[in-house]
């Protein structure tokens, strides 16, 4: 080995690159161009037939006219309200539980194996109650995406709060910070990252169950207006209607990872 | 205000971990704590500021802390324990809010500690744009804030690199000269021990137990890197604790 040492010399290989996650910029978006693109030229070349999927620009023109009649605000508005009131209402409670689990144990041990038993429920399953409960109208639906964002809420803060820093708690104990305090300023903080994510998961879901409840009972509304594009097989507006969830979905996760930067932008 | 530990005794569970431990802490002196790993030194500390109770024997205040402290028991992490969401001026700022303070006194607290570790141009800094060192140079401006009776420092330098442990050791020994405070340093370096300490307590593996208390009298300012003097002490510290760290690092542990 040593004698033929020096009389070849060959640069080493390199052997240590990938599997390291970079930041591509418009892949995602050259993705869906190139699919839509796709669509178009083999439902229009005869490739794919207009039963198995429609043209996408009938679904824009679809989209078009919904806007320019009116309708996509009339179906839009009373959605997105549900989404709004029935998310905060379920979100705000959600923490509220989720803290209370991750700082007492006596509400620890009486309600993660409650949680545990309302979590896998289908939440659409108990539309009918809600009903009866708090009527045919809004509230029972606001009530369902409520009752639906809540569980995942809980139980990602609840997770949060048990994985705060305990060297920090320590510190403030020995300043001789207050209890309220020490909740306020250091559990909470380090706590928001994981309450974040589980709002990801959480929302993603009140989106599913706005859509399911009004397909079991509004005139307008998104949910509504797929179930009566799908049931007259016009699949130009059901493609219009699951556009909009997507946007609508694309949005919500944009706002929280617009949150995500302002206020963990102490993240390493 | 001194502290005095009496017939302090500790045990987790079947594990005896401190015995019979009978210390005075005097104001205006740097106490070192060395022993083997696992010689309950950490736990000592720990005791000595609240967070912990020992199985028998009492900790003890002897005197009123000074008019001004708002913390008479302050310690210093070895892990730094810096809020990662708050600057450098809010991370002092925490440990003063709530002792009703108005805010321009709470401001003056912070201008003159954070002077006085050389940390005001990183006022706004978060700890994640800090090095090491600097991170507990802001955790050791935090603890001034609160104008401690007794620091506790537990390990401070050991996650440092060590020429930054150097630069610190400096830092330390000039914010002595310049205001003496009182401290319990613990720490498994004794360098560190010979270049800072009044009093060096020498702990025996498991159980701990007192072995020596060594008293250096030179005075802290004339402590240079790689003094005479001070290896010879050193020589003498490893020479007691040698056996001890052996027996220690052969030990099983029961978990």
């Amino acid at each position: 080995m040593s004698d033929t040492a020096h009389t070849t010399s060959r640069r080493v290989d390199f052997r240590g690159g990938g599997f390291a996650p970079k930041q591509r910029r418009g892949m995602g978006i050259l993705v869906f161009v190139l699919l839509i693109l796709f669509a178009e030229w083999g439902t229009r070349s005869g490739f794919i037939t207009n039963l198995t999927l429609p043209r996408p620009s009938d679904v824009a023109m679809t989209f078009v006219e919904l806007w320019q009649s009116g309708m996509l605000y009339k179906h839009l508005a009373p959605s997105l309200s549900r989404l709004a009131v029935g998310a905060t209402l379920g979100a705000l409670v959600g923490v509220g539980v989720g803290v209370m689990i991750g700082l007492f144990s006596y509400v620890r041990a009486g309600l993660v194996p409650l949680v545990a038993a309302l979590f896998p429920i289908p939440k659409i399953a108990l539309l009918p109650l809600f009903v009866i409960w708090f009527g045919i109208d809004e509230g029972s639906k606001y009530a369902l995406i409520a009752f639906g964002t809540f569980t995942p809420t809980v139980v990602a803060t609840y997770a949060a709060v048990d994985n705060v820093d305990r060297g920090l708690i320590r510190m403030g104990q020995s300043f001789g910070l207050s209890w309220w305090s020490i909740v306020r300023k250091i559990v909470l903080p380090g706590a928001m990252p994981g309450i974040l994510s589980g709002l990801r998961i959480s929302l993603a879901i009140a989106i599913i169950l706005l859509v399911a409840a009004e397909m079991l009972g509004a005139e307008y509304g998104i949910g509504a207006y797929i179930l009566e594009a799908g049931s007259l097989y016009d699949l130009e507006r059901l493609f219009a209607g699951v556009v909009i969830l997507s946007v609508l979905g694309v949005c919500v996760s944009a706002v929280i990872a617009a949150i995500e930067t302002r206020v963990l932008r102490w993240r390493v | 205000m001194d502290l005095r530990l009496a017939n302090v005794s500790h045990t987790y569970g079947e594990t005896e971990v401190l015995r019979d431990i009978n210390l005075d802490i005097p104001s205006g002196q740097i106490v070192c704590i060395v022993g083997p790993s696992g010689c309950g030194k950490s736990t000592l500390l720990r005791m000595l500021g609240g967070l912990e109770q020992p199985t028998s024997g009492e900790v003890l205040q002897l005197g009123t802390p000074l008019a001004g402290c708002l913390n008479p028991l302050t310690y210093v992490f070895q892990d730094f324990a810096l809020l990662p969401w708050r600057s450098v001026r809010g991370n002092v700022a925490l440990v003063l809010e709530d002792h009703g303070l108005d805010a321009a006194a709470r401001a003056r607290i912070i201008d003159d500690v954070l002077t006085r570790t050389k940390l005001t141009e990183f006022a706004d800094a978060l700890p994640k744009q800090l090095s090491g060192g600097m991170k507990q140079r802001v955790a050791i401006a935090r603890a001034l804030a609160v104008n401690p009776a007794v620091m506790l420092m537990d390990e401070p330098l050991s996650a440092l690199d060590s020429q930054t442990r150097e630069l610190l050791m400096d830092d330390l020994i000039s914010l002595w000269t310049r205001q003496p405070f009182t401290a319990v340093y613990v720490t498994h370096n004794l360098a560190e021990a010979v270049r800072l300490g009044h009093k060096i307590v020498v702990l025996s593996r498991r159980p701990g137990q007192i072995r020596e208390v060594v008293d250096l009298t030179t005075p802290l300012a004339e402590r240079a890197y790689g003094d005479a003097a001070l290896e010879a002490q050193q020589q003498h510290l490893w020479g007691l604790m040698r056996e001890e760290a052996a027996a220690a690092d052969a030990e099983l542990i029961h978990v």
